[in-house]
């Protein structure tokens, strides 16, 4: 039988929480700003801050666009119901019309990537107000294919999802008490009309995690996976986006000069001193 | 005889040996006051885990204030710390000090240091190069720190130099989520050999380990004493901050080798005979030299 995705839930919660927790206090602050987008990652993330920090010490922002499917803000103010956390939103059609009035010919990727960056520094002028640190929402899956706008939904100063893939978010996200019309739903970065994740990706989440899991986890080889019923060129495909992805989960190339280089031989944990 | 010993399930600061400092007086004192004549800290608890470039800025020589301050607070209670020891030839050392009344007793530097996965120690740290019982006012004991004891000769060599007693300082990380049980699968292995280790040898095994987090890396607690028969005369939380006490019975150790005499029965001239032979027998690294040495040979004819 193929290895499974665990998925013990009640260890996941608590090892998060008390990730958060941890994380958060021994920078010497004791608050989080999420960006809340309606979709599971955001909610699961948020909520565990809450268990974490206390919904007084959780400020969830939710940044519509005008395209943007209403059902999206709907779903985020019902884990702000649900969860009692302070919430603001900030509707960010003013400044991406204001900037593609002057772009127009600009497609869908470049405007939903100047979105996703745009509410990044609306998250990271809202910790700043606020003396919070911005909480991730990645999770394993999108980090390792790419599927994340660089400096955008992947900016973040800690992330509690970022092992975890999205089967993974999924249980969690039930068990934590996540809207359950929020864990059933397809999910969608919401960017344009209609758009959903799986379609753009051209697989599933739950078909690509159990590869993933298999390769990236227990080191699979590629006989092995094929030996284990993945096609080829499914592995292959996998594979070549991992790759080419390998930039956005790396800090920017600097040209070596000095005998300490950031990074290369200037070697310190983040949590220097902390 | 019996005595109590207690374990330090602490936080550290990173790269901090001032608060960490401060740390360890305040579980000193604790122990002190729970009657504890032993006290454990974790590996690497007087500095923080992963250092790596800070590791020459938080070594101590053993004749520096710090540990002064250290041997002082031994007084009472003995303890064994975990730090960076810095040697004379500037070497730094993943280190454990045992201390006893007022004196450093003994060191153990860490021999085997794990450098793959998550692990960098080697790029970093000297490695030790002896594995050594000594003897303490509670009997002859070893100090084997986190990665030693996944090394089964570490734990042979301790019990068949006389300890009764193994102590593993541990800075062990959380990894690998299961379905199976409730704690991480690094958890699990640990709790594996420590009570087999325990039984085998028919000694105490007395781990302690650290919690909190590190750049996101989480360390899983579950520091324990597990006595020769196999059982937990003490457990700590996992994932949390705790301060455990059991007692350690050494009339047990008495009874379980009396039972198994496993250590009398062990042939240590059949060992050494055995190692003696495996490692003069030729491995592939050898014969590339041994190939070399001949081509060298032949260029000079």
């Amino acid at each position: 039988m193929m290895a499974q995705i665990p998925t013990n839930v009640t260890l996941l919660r608590q090892i998060l929480v008390s990730f958060i927790r941890n994380e958060v206090e021994k920078v010497g602050v004791h608050r989080v700003v999420v960006g809340l987008s309606g979709g599971v990652d955001s909610a699961l993330s948020a909520m565990l801050a809450v268990e974490a920090l206390g919904p007084n010490n959780v400020l969830a922002v939710m940044m519509p666009y005008k395209g943007s499917n209403p059902e999206s803000l709907a779903h985020a103010e019902l884990v702000v119901e649900k969860s009692s956390v302070e919430a603001l939103t900030v509707d960010i059609t003013p400044e991406i019309d204001a900037y593609f009035e002057r772009f127009p010919d600009a497609d869908a990727k470049r405007r939903g990537n100047k979105m996703a960056r745009e509410r990044m520094t609306i998250l990271y002028d809202h910790s700043a107000r606020w003396n919070a640190l911005v909480l991730g929402t990645s999770n394993k899956t999108e980090l390792l294919l790419g599927y994340g706008t660089l400096y955008g939904d992947m900016a973040s100063a800690i992330n509690p999802l970022g092992d975890l893939y999205k089967t993974q978010v999924w249980a969690l996200a039930g068990a934590v008490g996540v809207p359950e019309v929020i864990v059933q739903k397809r999910p969608s970065a919401d960017l344009w009309a209609g758009q959903t994740d799986e379609a753009e990706l051209g697989f599933s989440y739950r078909e690509v995690d159990k590869l993933l899991y298999l390769m990236v986890d227990l080191r699979y080889s590629r006989p092995e996976l094929v030996a284990a019923g993945f096609a080829a060129g499914f592995i292959d495909e996998v594979v070549l986006r991992i790759m080419n992805s390998q930039f956005k989960r790396r800090l920017p190339v600097i040209a070596k000069v000095s005998h300490r280089t950031i990074d290369r031989d200037f070697r310190y944990a983040r949590d220097w001193g902390k | 005889m019996t005595f109590r010993v207690g374990i330090a399930q602490i936080n550290p600061r990173l790269g901090d040996l001032k608060a960490n400092l401060a740390l360890y007086e305040e579980k000193i004192r604790q122990g002190e006051k729970a009657g504890v004549d032993l006290l454990l800290f974790p590996e690497l608890s007087l500095t923080g885990y992963f250092l790596r470039d800070m590791v020459p800025n938080v070594a101590l020589k053993l004749a520096s204030p710090e540990i002064e301050r250290l041997k002082k607070l031994s007084r009472k209670t003995s303890f064994v710390a975990g730090l960076v020891e810095e040697s004379s030839d500037y070497r730094f050392y993943n280190a454990a000090v045992y201390f006893e009344a007022g004196e450093i007793r003994h060191v153990h530097r860490k021999v085997y240091l794990p450098t793959y996965g998550m692990f960098d120690e080697q790029r970093y740290f000297a490695r030790g190069d002896r594995v050594r019982a000594f003897d303490s006012k509670f009997g002859r004991a070893a100090v084997l720190i986190c990665e030693d004891l996944w090394h089964p000769s570490t734990a042979y060599l301790a019990a068949l130099d006389g300890a009764a007693v193994v102590l593993c300082p541990s800075t062990s990380p959380l990894r690998g989520i299961t379905d199976q049980q409730p704690q991480d699968d690094n958890a699990r292995y640990w709790e594996l050999i420590n009570q087999a280790y325990a039984e085998t040898y028919g000694m105490f095994v007395i781990y302690g380990n650290r919690v909190g987090f590190e750049d996101g890396v989480g360390f899983w607690g579950g520091s324990e004493i597990v006595a020769p028969s196999g059982r937990r005369t003490a457990k700590a939380k996992y994932y949390d901050e705790d301060f455990v006490v059991g007692e350690v019975n050494l009339d047990l150790v008495r009874r379980k080798r009396t039972m198994a005499p496993l250590l009398r029965d062990e042939d240590l001239d059949l060992t050494i005979n055995e190692l003696m032979r495996i490692r003069e027998r030729p491995s592939e690294v050898k014969k590339t030299k041994v190939k070399s040495k001949k081509a060298k040979g032949k260029k000079k004819r």
